[in-house]
């Protein structure tokens, strides 16, 4: 079984971003980078379905020269070669998904793996858009999932439960959070990745139009509030609740 | 003429509440871009559906109707969106937020060649608005595509009233696609309590409830107020407490009236979820605990003491 996956390279989650003083974006100079933590689970899933049935996992990072650290990442994990698809500035999720299907026709996987979501821009849109470019299936939001030869049966994480699904192979799945906890690459992985395969391609390669559909005209901080008020016991609280906030 | 259209969530009996934050949303952008406003029930025997919201104004409401959409699939209910959505010359296309909005609309818009824009918050007619990196940045968005789809974040928008002429229902055959994919079933979480997105009060409980055994505690203080249970990342990856109450930027997104956290800490991810709430009380062993930073009223306590007292005193109260 081939499955194509994919690592994005973000911003580390748990830092504090900023914004450029005049709105054009995020200020990154000081910031760190990891794989977005929704491929990260995305990666080791499929390594685990590889464990079990055999065959190749392939990372896909698209981005600047930078987003190989994220691929190598992947790589170091267990994944068996990466593709590198070198585009620099902005993207909107309608182009990575664009870039997506040409890799995905050029490699023809029997699964595509992705994070649900990445969690710098929080789209929540690529995984479900190549699946209606390829004209595949999808299951979003996974939190289960058991691969037989044609099919896949798949858990959703959804409002109000789990739903159980199936689709048809080859097809495309998305992961949430509570599909595995990814492991943690050791020194002689990390040493062993750098040796792996890592093809360079241009969108141009693939014949990919990069122009954005969607495109961020500026940004803006959000409202901050004002908190930081502390009470000394319950009773202040009732109080403080009843006759200044007045929600009781 | 052109229209807005509006894909009615609902369990197969009743609209969802965000169905109607959806549709003030909808209402307001109607008027900005001089649109007709059409709505969309699809699934299986949903007439009841179409029929409540009748009273709302809207100038035509769509009702496609077949055995196989009786479960939502984004195969099924995308073709059915993207069908009618051509009918009515749709021009901006959403839903409210939730797994299902989020699930479906980026096929809509492959299938429309439209651009999307995910849970925005506001529309000045020109531009979207939606927030990024966990709420922390505020992002103004164009879309230069003829079509826009966009999923709705309820929170940013008020329950419509009833008002305007009654609505007619206009049934449209849509044959049913091929697929890829089948539903074979739900395992629904069963609850009497409403909806984290749709309570007044929010009491969540996240690590430092150290079992599930403790939401006992957030339940009885709730339920004085007919509130929803919430929780934090921890809690869930834990396994005390169903996925679907996760409150947070992977979770749901919250603005409840009152929102008490307990035993959380206040992670970036947590507050993108709560942030917006009108009152937010916070309840934390840990003084240096960063949910105290958005908190109205703090309180560094043993959770275990001050949860039941808290849930006593207000007993009095209300």
């Amino acid at each position: 079984m081939k499955i194509l996956v994919t690592a994005k390279r973000v911003t580390d989650p748990d830092m504090k971003i900023k914004i450029k003083e005049d709105g054009s974006g995020i200020d990154l100079s000081s910031m760190s980078f990891k794989v977005n933590p929704f491929d990260e689970i995305a990666i080791e899933e499929a390594l685990r379905i590889r464990k079990d049935k055999g065959g190749e996992v392939v990372v896909v990072g698209i981005g600047s020269d930078k987003a190989q650290t994220e691929i190598r990442y992947g790589l170091s994990m267990g994944a068996d070669r990466g593709i590198h698809v070198q585009v620099d500035g902005y993207m909107d999720s309608e182009v990575i998904a664009q870039i997506l299907k040409s890799i995905v026709e050029k490699e023809q996987p029997d699964l595509v793996f992705l994070g649900k979501q990445a969690v710098d821009d929080d789209n929540n849109q690529v995984a479900q858009l190549l699946a209606e470019y390829l004209g595949w299936g999808q299951a979003c939001f996974a939190s289960k999932i058991e691969v037989n030869e044609s099919k896949a049966i798949v858990e959703r994480e959804v409002d109000g439960g789990i739903e159980i699904m199936e689709i048809d192979l080859p097809g495309i799945v998305s992961a949430d959070l509570r599909l595995n906890e990814p492991r943690y690459p050791a020194l002689p992985a990390i040493m062993k990745a750098k040796k792996k395969e890592l093809q360079t391609l241009k969108p141009g390669d693939l014949g990919v139009d990069i122009t954005p559909k969607v495109i961020v005209k500026r940004m803006a901080e959000p409202a901050q509030r004002k908190g930081g008020r502390m009470v000394a016991d319950v009773p202040e609280l009732v109080r403080l609740l009843k006759e200044e906030a007045k929600v009781i | 003429m052109s229209s807005v259209l509006i894909v009615v969530e609902h369990n197969k009996q009743k609209l969802k509440m965000a169905t109607l934050k959806a549709l003030t949303f909808a209402r307001q952008a109607a008027k900005k871009l001089n649109t007709q406003l059409n709505l969309l029930v699809i699934g299986h025997e949903v007439e009841a559906v179409a029929k409540q919201l009748q009273p709302y104004g809207a100038n035509t409401i769509y009702l496609v109707e077949d055995p196989a959409y009786k479960n939502y699939t984004a195969e099924t209910w995308g073709h059915v969106t993207a069908e009618v959505a051509k009918q009515c010359d749709a021009v901006l296309i959403g839903i409210n937020t939730g797994t299902t909005g989020r699930d479906l609309m980026p096929r809509v818009a492959a299938k429309l060649n439209a651009g999307m824009v995910t849970d925005l918050i506001d529309f000045d007619g020109d531009l979207f608005v939606r927030e990024m990196w966990a709420g922390n940045a505020r992002a103004f968005i164009e879309v230069t595509t003829p079509i826009t789809v966009a999923s709705i974040q309820g929170t940013a928008f008020g329950v419509a009233e009833p008002g305007g002429t009654e609505s007619s229902i206009t049934r449209l055959e849509i044959p049913v696609p091929k697929t890829k994919t089948r539903f074979l079933e739900i395992r629904e979480t069963k609850s009497d309590r409403p909806d984290p997105t749709e309570a007044r009060v929010v009491v969540s409980g996240g690590r430092g409830m150290k079992g599930p055994e403790n939401f006992k505690l957030i339940e009885d203080l709730t339920d004085l107020f007919n509130g929803a249970v919430g929780a934090s990342r921890a809690a869930v990856d834990s396994g005390w407490i169903s996925n679907d109450l996760q409150v947070g930027q992977t979770g749901k997104t919250v603005a409840p009236d009152l929102y008490i956290a307990a035993g959380i800490s206040g992670a970036i991810q947590h507050l993108a979820g709560m942030k917006n709430s009108k009152v937010i009380v916070a309840i934390n062993k840990d003084e240096e605990a960063p949910i105290f930073q958005v908190s109205d009223y703090g309180l560094v306590a043993d959770l275990f003491k001050v949860v039941p007292e808290l849930t006593e005193a207000l007993r009095k109260e209300i």
